[in-house]
């Protein structure tokens, strides 16, 4: 759900002003529009050429700054081709999204952040189809991994634009180095050191899973990690799908895992509380303890780096950076839990294929990957083009091919329990709940 | 802490003596301590949260999250980055919360307006234009006051974008308005939903009326226009002016209608929408939050502080039973 | 800021068209009431002028006038409200009770299903009871507090600021005050600086910080403190303004019966506002019914905290139930059946008198 572009709203200031900058710098140098769609540097958008003067309207869940950067990373493509692409971002989109569809003011593009989202969206025949020219663009471009999750009955709808990895762990590299601690590549050797940091009478980990009205995520994607480490990948897949019931042992052993630090009051919540106050902390504020060496650990998403304050060096050498949550057994692959948004479309003009096919290639990925802030699983992304170092570790992590990637399972079920019953679940075992309990109740949810 | 308050008013009730009017009971019961002592707490605590949230508007980002706001009266730190941040925004496009206030303005004075005159209309015929079925009319329209809102947005999106047809017959078309055009969508949406409680409140002021007035008006021969322009829209003005601000500050604090029917553009949507993007999703950003929500009220506080004196005189003028 | 004023113009002028609409359509109604039955009556009156200096006698055409105008003048006085109100409400609300008896994608008839999910599911109970509390203790004491306030600031010498202060709360919308209020109940860790209010009260009081919005059924309370304290300036403005024109003579007279001040707000204050209080528990009751953005702002539901609306709008929005959405808001009509029958039985007893 929100869970993906959420968190990635926060901007370092550094890099928004500087874009703030060269935003205006850009639109008072090339306000003429047509007269240089013949230059050199239209070259590569040839092909979009023809639908000059043409509208597209796009609407997402992407606000503010980092719209900012959105709308910059396209504005060369505007001047080149003459389409005009109309951005609305909306903090309701999930919600609003619908209305406007049922209402029949549907937009022309839309960035669905959830495939479960998408394939109601497509089973409901609200959804275009994407394009040949799309479809080539994506396979070239994409894994099949990727593909398969805006693929609806054989239909393909559209490519993925940003993508993040969830499966890390943040630490800070110079308490470590202080302290002599390791970085861990197992599960067991996490644990043991989280034993070996509370017997210091330090509380090891820090979590938080309050986040508006989308409460509880943080907690799914613990849980979803786990999953993933503890199980074939082909059962993870069936678990997300309603293949193996909600309350499947393996689930349960997987909350169990999970709970060996979530709910261990010797480990949480460092610099917050008890166990509870998981319940109430912000995820935002979450992981900030670190800096203060009130915890060590902190499981979170790539994007958690636009959280740290303005000053702190997110790097390997820096004040805080993150590690690859550790499998249980490394040999057997590299599990990655991580997300991302779909370009897909509710109109099938020429031109809205046209924006739709472009924000597929490689160059559109390189474009926007320069701009900072953004990881794409685009196969033709260059690593250097990514300034920073845990995006650079992302790209890394997403291309290696001992990867083995699977979308953030919350994202890929049903509303009511992916973005419903599951987070009010999580919240409620995280409030002393036992877990067969918030299991057998979730299941009990499963649409029918 | 609301629930203390009524136990210990009724003590202040009975520790008085010898009333001379309304006023004069009401002043000799202030007078006595208990009272002052109720009223006063009241007050606090209806004012200390907005308080809170004012001073932290102006405290540095880490102080907000770390430390109480109180704590700035023994260590004030004052920065007027927040409404920096705000006003001017760290993005290109939040440059233009001038441009989004026009919106609010132009969103406002017609859906105020409109329902007013609406909903007064349609209480003069209900109160006091004898047809039949009126008084189901009246009983149906209060019962619309409960249609939730969120469940009357997609149909009447739909009125809007696809028109109205009945059979494959077109009765309306659609409308298809596209920028500044959607402030028309957005005045319709809450005309709609504003006229059950108009109606039910002005109805209440309207039926009240003396009745020989109206039978003297009648007998006169005045028709029902003139009645309701010489002599009913004078005497419920008053009324009218109060559900006035009633119904601004509810249109100029919307979110919801305006995020359907106006869009996030900066040619319609409203300073709500706008400061909802800013501040409003950034869950633990208190210092947004707080400089936000202040700038978003600032507003309708000028509004109605400058307006209240009529709003509130124009009421007890409007005694009609008198 | 770059504001350009060339960008607003537009705007202003489709302000402009909407003034001048609105000129139109209601003066040009007035109007046309006005002029165009005084212009038949005038026609009529020369006709009968006419038919009179022949001889038979006027009276029974004229006083038939009226009655068979009148209700032609209620449809007119009627038909923006008839029909913004179709189009806005009823046709929406038609289609809420269809839609409750579809699947979640509306695409296929279910009968009753939905509202056997209703009532199967554990949590709507709960859903149910905090509603009930909402509506019951909410009408009741933000019309107490704002009658209270009003009375006992009336005609203070700082009336005017007192009532400000009061009234200041309904300028925010409620998901400002949801999140002022979510400063107040702010949470932290034992040892640690508060930095929420109540939590530091109750520190300083000697007392453990409390995670106020996770214990139910405090946490309920605590929310409903919210809409109380918005409600409470709505409530104490119209009231205030009943109090005020409560005719001196009453007052008067009963001052020379030598009643107590205690009996005075019984037997005279009360009864003089009593319609006046009808109307600000009516309203409050049905607002605080309809309660969304304060739940789902503070708590989203969570820990017990939910209410029907706030179910309702996850349902059919954010889960893309709409059937199931479609029956919470169907019960919702029907929460509200027992004031609709209490306003026609005030109605028949003002139409008697």
């Amino acid at each position: 759900m929100a869970v993906f572009t959420r968190p990635r709203q926060a901007l370092v200031i550094a890099s928004a002003l500087a874009l703030t900058f060269s935003a205006t710098a850009c639109s008072s140098s090339g306000s003429d529009t047509n007269s240089n769609a013949d230059s050199p540097e239209c070259a590569a958008y040839k092909a979009y050429q023809g639908s000059d003067g043409e509208k597209v309207s796009i609407y997402a869940s992407i606000r503010d700054a980092e719209a900012d950067i959105l709308q910059d990373s396209w504005s060369q493509f505007e001047k080149c081709t003459g389409i005009e692409i109309d951005y609305e971002g909306s903090g309701e989109f999930e919600a609003q999204l619908q209305v406007r569809v049922d209402g029949g003011d549907a937009p022309d593009i839309t960035f669905i952040p959830q495939p479960g989202l998408l394939n109601r969206f497509a089973a409901a025949g609200k959804l275009k189809a994407a394009s040949a020219e799309t479809k080539a663009m994506a396979e070239q471009n994409f894994s099949p991994d990727w593909l398969k999750y805006s693929t609806v009955g054989g239909t393909f709808y559209g490519a993925p634009l940003g993508s993040n990895v969830k499966s890390f762990v943040w630490y800070s590299p110079k308490t470590f180095k202080e302290k002599g601690w390791q970085v861990p590549t197992t599960w067991a050797d996490l644990l043991t050191l989280s034993e070996k940091i509370a017997a210091s009478g330090e509380k090891p980990w820090c979590a938080g899973i309050e986040s508006g009205d989308a409460t509880g995520w943080p907690a799914t994607d613990w849980i979803e990690d786990l999953m993933l480490r503890t199980v074939t990948p082909d059962v993870y897949d069936q678990w997300t799908t309603h293949g193996i019931p909600f309350n499947d042992p393996r689930v349960v052993s997987a909350l169990g895992e999970a709970g060996k630090i979530l709910k261990n009051p010797k480990y949480v919540n460092g610099g917050y509380g008890d166990v509870k106050s998981i319940a109430a902390t912000s995820f935002q504020e979450a992981g900030l303890p670190i800096l203060q060496g009130k915890c060590a650990l902190h499981r979170q998403a790539s994007f958690y780096a636009n959280n740290w304050p303005a000053g702190t060096k997110v790097a390997e050498d820096g004040d805080v950076y993150a590690f690859y949550f550790p499998a249980v057994d490394p040999a057997k692959g590299k599990p990655v839990l991580g997300g991302g948004e779909f370009t897909v479309a509710f109109a099938d003009r020429p031109e809205v294929q046209k924006v739709q096919t472009y924000l597929a290639s490689p160059e559109y990925a390189n474009a926007r990957a320069k701009l900072g802030n953004n990881v794409s699983a685009n196969k033709g992304l260059d690593v250097n083009n990514v300034p920073n170092p845990i995006d650079k570790l992302s790209v890394e992590i997403l291309q290696d091919p001992n990867t083995v990637f699977r979308f953030d399972g919350s994202d890929l079920m049903p509303a009511a329990v992916g973005a419903g019953t599951f987070w009010k679940g999580m919240i409620e075992w995280i409030n002393g709940k036992d877990t067969a309990a918030t299991l057998d109740q979730i299941e009990s949810t499963w649409p029918k | 802490m609301t629930t203390a308050v009524p136990v210990r008013a009724g003590t202040a009730a009975t520790a008085t003596d010898q009333p001379t009017t309304v006023g004069g009971r009401v002043r000799k019961r202030l007078n006595s301590r208990t009272a002052t002592v109720v009223s006063i707490v009241i007050a606090v605590v209806w004012t200390l949260p907005t308080f809170g949230l004012f001073i932290s508007s102006f405290r540095p980002e880490d102080q907000i999250k770390t430390t109480g706001w109180w704590t700035f009266f023994s260590d004030p730190q004052f920065t007027l980055e927040n409404y920096q941040q705000v006003l001017f925004g760290r993005s290109s496009s939040s440059g233009q919360l001038a441009s989004y206030f026009v919106n609010s303005v132009v969103i406002t004075i017609p859906s105020v307006l409109f329902p007013l005159a609406f909903a007064a209309l349609a209480a003069y015929a209900l109160a006091w234009i004898n047809f039949r079925g009126r008084d189901w009319i009246y009983i149906g329209i209060f019962a619309l006051q409960i249609v939730p809102l969120q469940m009357a947005l997609v149909p009447l999106l739909r009125f809007f974008s696809q028109g109205v047809s009945l059979g494959g017959v077109t009765l309306m078309p659609a409308w298809d308005l596209a920028d500044e055009q959607r402030f028309v969508q957005v005045w319709f949406a809450h005309t709609c939903f504003a006229l059950p409680l108009a109606i039910f409140l002005l109805h209440n002021f309207v039926s009240q009326l003396p009745r020989d007035l109206m039978e003297a008006a009648r007998v006169d021969g005045a028709t029902h226009p003139k009645i309701f322009r010489t002599i009913v829209l004078p005497l419920i003005t008053p009324a009218i002016a109060a559900f006035g601000i009633f119904q601004f500050l509810w249109v100029w604090n919307d979110l919801l209608v305006a995020l359907i029917f106006a869009g996030g553009g900066d040619e319609t949507a409203p300073m709500t929408v706008r400061l909802a993007e800013m501040a409003g999703t950034r869950g633990s950003e208190w210092q947004r939050l707080t400089s936000g929500a202040f700038v978003s009220i600032v507003i309708p506080l000028i509004v109605f502080l400058s307006l209240q004196r009529y709003f509130v005189r124009g009421l007890l003028a409007g005694s009609v039973k008198g | 800021m770059n504001f350009d004023f060339a960008d607003e113009a537009p705007k202003l002028v489709m302000l402009l068209y909407g003034l001048v609409a609105f000129v139109v359509v209601v003066g040009g109604l007035l109007l046309l009431l006005d002029v165009v039955p005084n212009w038949f009556a005038r026609r009529r009156e020369a006709r009968l002028v006419a038919v009179a200096d022949a001889g038979p006698p006027a009276g029974a055409a004229r006083a038939r006038r009226p009655r068979r105008a009148e209700g032609l003048f209620g449809l007119f006085f009627l038909l923006p409200t008839v029909l913004l109100l179709l189009v806005g409400l009823v046709i929406p609300a038609i289609r809420t009770v269809v839609l409750s008896f579809m699947d979640g994608g509306s695409d296929a008839w279910v009968g009753l299903r939905n509202y056997g999910w209703l009532f199967s599911q554990d949590e709507i109970v709960r859903v149910l009871i905090n509603t009930l509390i909402w509506v019951i203790l909410v009408p009741l004491l933000a019309t107490t507090t704002g009658l209270l306030y009003a009375v006992m600031v009336d005609k203070a010498r700082f009336e005017a600021v007192a009532k400000s202060l009061i009234f200041l709360p309904m300028a925010i919308s409620f998901v400002g005050a949801s999140i002022i209020w979510r400063f107040v109940y702010a949470y932290r860790g034992e040892g640690q600086e508060q930095i929420g209010l109540l939590n530091q009260v109750v520190v300083w009081f000697g007392g453990e910080p409390r995670q106020w919005l996770q214990e139910p059924p405090l946490n309920t309370l605590l929310l409903i403190v919210i809409l109380i304290w918005i409600q409470a300036g709505f409530a104490m403005v119209v009231l205030s303004a009943a109090i005020k024109a409560i005719p001196g003579d009453i007052v008067e007279a009963a001052r020379l019966d030598g009643v107590t001040p205690w009996q005075m707000f019984w037997q005279v204050t009360l009864p003089s506002i009593r319609p006046a209080l009808i109307v600000v528990v009516v309203t409050i009751s049905i607002g605080t019914l309809k309660v969304f953005d304060i739940v789902r702002t503070a708590t989203n539901g969570n820990f017990d905290t939910n209410v029907i609306a706030s179910e309702m709008y996850n349902q059919a929005f954010r889960y893309g139930e709409t059937g199931q959405g479609s029956a919470l808001a169907v019960f919702l009509f029907v929460l509200v059946i027992p004031i609709v029958i209490y306003q026609i039985r005030n109605l028949r007893k003002q139409r008697e008198v």
